[in-house]
């Protein structure tokens, strides 16, 4: 790997630090300004395209969001697999509040901060949970998600390849 | 039976919490040292920096050594695997969707320079 490709790389990639007990903070170097990413965010036919990524083997199947302050948004994933919750803040281009109420009195509320640098977007994502435990327990759920989901892109990966068509 | 807590897992939070201690372990990833090298490296007092190591010991992610009048202080065998496995289960799936974000985010930018053009035009 050259030293730029390798430098473009180590920008991009997505750094997960547990900040406390309660905290889960994401980061990550998009290159597009930030109304773009704020966009993406926000308009449901934009954030069904990449939020449930097909490598993942998820499905988004509907998403219903009311971006304003006190709106609600739904995502449904099939099955009983609803996530829900409100938008807490709206500020665009660089700050979306929301509940993530799906998990009752255990529900996260996650902030995103976008701040634009040079046409880049340094995006900033923390997870504040109610309790350690709370957030000890989305640690083995997003395990669990991770494994369920590794297993449907095998299965999908090996219908593909039996059909022939790999 | 699925579960919730993991127990073995809080001392080592704990130990992470503070800045010093983290600075600390990423010395030693660095290179093995004594509590009076890492004293000086974090402008600590001898007594302060025996403290924070005797935090990071009874985690489990440090061991020491006396070796005649000086303690060595190393990673312990087993440090930071725990933490990095459940840690990197978010880091996925984070990493996984932001891919995905930069192919929606490059066709809009692209969408937006044709739409350029064509008012231009």
């Amino acid at each position: 790997m050259d030293a730029r490709k390798e430098h473009e790389s180590a920008q991009h990639r997505t750094t997960v630090q547990r900040q406390s007990d309660r905290e889960l903070v994401v980061t990550r170097t998009i290159d597009a300004p930030a109304r773009i990413v704020f966009e993406a965010w926000t308009r449901p036919e934009l954030f069904k395209q990449w939020w449930a990524p097909r490598s993942l083997g998820m499905r988004l199947v509907s998403c219903q969001m009311d971006v304003r302050v006190g709106g609600a948004y739904r995502l449904n994933f099939g099955t009983s697999m609803d996530f829900f919750g409100k938008y807490l803040e709206v500020t665009p281009p660089s700050r979306l509040v929301w509940t993530n109420d799906e998990g009752g009195e255990a529900g996260s509320v996650t902030t995103l901060a976008l701040e634009e640098k040079g046409g880049k977007t340094l995006l900033v994502l923390r997870e504040l949970y109610p309790s350690k435990e709370a957030l000890d327990a989305a640690g083995t759920g997003a395990a669990d998600a991770m494994g369920e989901q590794f297993d449907q892109l095998d299965e999908l990966l090996d219908s593909l390849g039996s059909a022939g068509q790999v | 039976m699925v579960q919730y807590s993991h127990p073995d897992l809080d001392p080592s939070f704990a130990a992470l919490s503070d800045a010093t201690r983290r600075g600390v372990l990423a010395q030693l990833a660095r290179a093995d040292a004594s509590i009076t090298d890492l004293a000086d490296r974090f402008h600590m007092t001898l007594t302060g920096m025996k403290k924070h190591v005797g935090v990071l010991e009874q985690a489990g992610l440090v061991v020491t050594e006396k070796i005649g009048r000086v303690r060595t202080c190393r990673l312990g065998p087993h440090c930071l695997e725990k933490e990095t496995a459940w840690i990197e289960n978010f880091r996925q799936l984070w990493a996984t969707r932001f891919d995905a974000l930069d192919r929606v985010v490059e066709e809009m930018k692209r969408k937006e320079r044709a739409d350029g053009r064509k008012k231009r035009a």
